[in-house]
């Protein structure tokens, strides 16, 4: 028994070859991705199927929540409204929509990439520099929990109405947070790294620049992905209440027009780019957490 | 050319607080220069805190650490250290990580380059160049660790428990490659260890510490040629020695089972 046991065993492993062993995985991961979209499908079907069902049973007024059909229909038309109040300057036709996109993208990237810079900075300096943590860190602890949406007024007042506003917004939204939490994982930098550098002879620069600097950015790039959210949404309210361009403003022309199709339009831009933007940035963090490994993802 | 010494060296942790705590007492020996040492003790016995002195990473609270007649008071490339857990860099390659002390002293690309090449070579690592800490086993990390200190040409390895981590097997593959490497250099070893065998097997001499505080309590040469087999005479007269000189220290600190497992894992 067990002598035929033996090679019916080890068959398996030894006869596949390796362009079988790939062939089969292809064919587990096609089998998942298809199953993944059936649900997404089913599940905004369904959503839509009730949508579209209660209005038809006269549950909902039409006019402040347009049943999809319509929506959809109306989508082709509704860039005559978006037009005159966008204040981008338009470049014709159906492009209208992507300079809204556009101009609110090109807030939120700027004020990231500064957000995170200066971040980034300060909370290396204040670790690098007793004395300038001591100065520094209980005001930046103090206005860390005031929202970005709180400095909206200022932005506009400071600012003007414009990208700058909607910049800074983005950018102090994010920058106190974001400087905690550089502090705390330069802090939570794996003791072994650093005495393995000094043993090699490192200076306390060449530790800062070389050790913990490479060390903390996948935990701070996994912060900004999360901080994003708050920032795509100061962005928006900050578009709706005074900067008057961008996504945030089509919906909130859409209400002054009493164009309940216009508003949900603008939504469900600001829903798809939203999400859109977070698949990049996790194809982002991936790349940048490789040699994390695979595992602890 | 590089000679330890440990004069009357105690180390105190919180000295100022209330709750100050001696983990090493008094302190002395002499590691020669091209010696190969073992320290052994059971846990809490400071043996680590020694080491990170030799280091450079901690000082003394009273006594010295004297190296090459001078006292030792910052780390430096002369002694270089080999961590438990492996201690690559995640985010570099192997061949940056070897390479990574002479990236320190400002070494352009291709000198260090063709020098961390030679000693991936040495440590059989080559191959793996390229690759990164994650895709190496735990026995090709801990080599390319020792690739990266010799690379800087350190006189003095001072090796905390650095098999520890590893398989039986794998273990004692690195202890024989160990061995080979220190023989055909002069370099002098300072090892950690809580196993018996281990000691056994690779010192010229080893130094037995006492458990809170860390105190010398014998230093017995091993005079046995190498390579040893750990089934002679000689072998298991050596680890009786042991056993003995540090059950009546494990009971007093410990409990027995401390014991049975530095006797359990055998090599």
């Amino acid at each position: 028994m067990t002598t035929k046991m033996q090679p019916k065993l080890s068959r398996p492993a030894g006869s596949l070859s390796k362009s079988q062993v790939s062939q089969a995985a292809r064919t587990r991961w096609a089998k998942h991705a298809a199953q993944s979209v059936m649900w997404w499908v089913i599940s905004l079907g369904l959503f839509i199927g009730i949508w579209e069902l209660v209005t038809v049973l006269g549950w909902t007024n039409p006019i402040i929540l347009p049943p999809p059909h319509e929506f959809f229909a109306e989508i082709a038309n509704q860039d005559q409204f978006l037009a005159p109040r966008i204040g981008v300057e338009r470049t014709g036709g159906n492009f209208v929509l992507l300079t809204a996109i556009v101009a609110t993208l090109k807030r939120v990237l700027i004020g990231l990439v500064l957000g995170f810079a200066a971040a980034l900075s300060v909370g290396g300096l204040a670790c690098y520099f007793d004395l300038f943590g001591k100065l520094t860190l209980p005001v930046i602890t103090l206005l860390a929990p005031i929202a970005p949406i709180a400095w909206i007024p200022f932005a506009i007042m400071a600012f003007g109405i414009g990208d700058n506003a909607a910049i800074f917004v983005v950018f102090i939204g994010i920058f106190f947070l974001l400087t905690l939490a550089t502090v705390n994982a330069i802090r939570n930098v794996n003791q072994l790294y650093i005495n393995t550098a000094r043993v090699l002879g490192a200076s306390r620069r060449q530790v800062m620049f070389k050790v913990i600097l490479p060390a903390i950015i996948p935990d701070l790039f996994f912060i900004l992905r999360i901080n994003f959210f708050a920032a795509w949404m100061a962005v928006l309210a900050a578009e709706m209440v005074g900067v008057n361009t961008g996504l945030g403003a089509i919906v909130m022309v859409g209400r002054q027009m009493f164009n309940a199709k216009l508003m949900f339009l603008g939504m469900a831009v600001i829903g798809l780019v939203g999400y859109l933007l977070d698949v990049c940035f996790r194809q982002l963090q991936n790349r940048m957490l490789w040699w994390k490994g695979a595992s602890q993802l | 050319m590089g000679q330890l010494v440990c004069d009357h060296v105690s180390k105190i942790w919180n000295p100022d607080s209330g709750d100050a705590n001696l983990a090493i007492d008094e302190v002395s020996f002499t590691v020669n220069s091209g010696e190969f040492l073992v320290i052994i003790g059971p846990s809490g016995c400071g043996k680590s805190t020694l080491l990170s002195m030799m280091a450079g990473l901690e000082m003394p609270t009273s006594g010295a650490m004297i190296y090459n007649g001078e006292p030792i008071t910052a780390p430096s490339t002369d002694r270089s250290m080999i961590f438990q857990q492996a201690s690559l860099f995640p985010w570099l390659s192997v061949l940056d990580n070897v390479a990574f002390g002479l990236d320190l002293q400002g070494i352009n690309k291709k000198e260090r380059t063709e020098r961390a090449k030679h000693y991936l070579q040495q440590v059989g690592l080559l191959k793996s160049a390229n690759r990164y800490p994650h895709q190496l086993s735990g026995g090709m990390q801990q080599r390319a660790c020792i690739a990266r200190a010799l690379c800087l040409g350190t006189d003095v390895l001072l090796m905390d428990e650095p098999f520890a981590a590893l398989d039986v097997q794998t273990r004692h593959q690195m202890q024989k490659f160990l061995l080979e490497l220190w023989e055909g250099t002069n370099k002098t070893v300072v090892f950690v260890t809580h196993h018996i065998d281990e000691a056994v097997y690779l010192a010229d001499r080893v130094l037995i510490l006492t458990a809170n505080p860390g105190r010398v309590l014998e230093m017995i040469p091993i005079d046995m040629g190498r390579p040893r087999d750990m089934m002679s005479k000689g072998f298991e007269y050596h680890r009786n020695l042991f056993v003995d000189h540090l059950r009546s220290e494990v009971v007093r600190a410990f409990e027995e089972q401390e014991l049975a497992e530095m006797l359990d894992t055998r090599i």
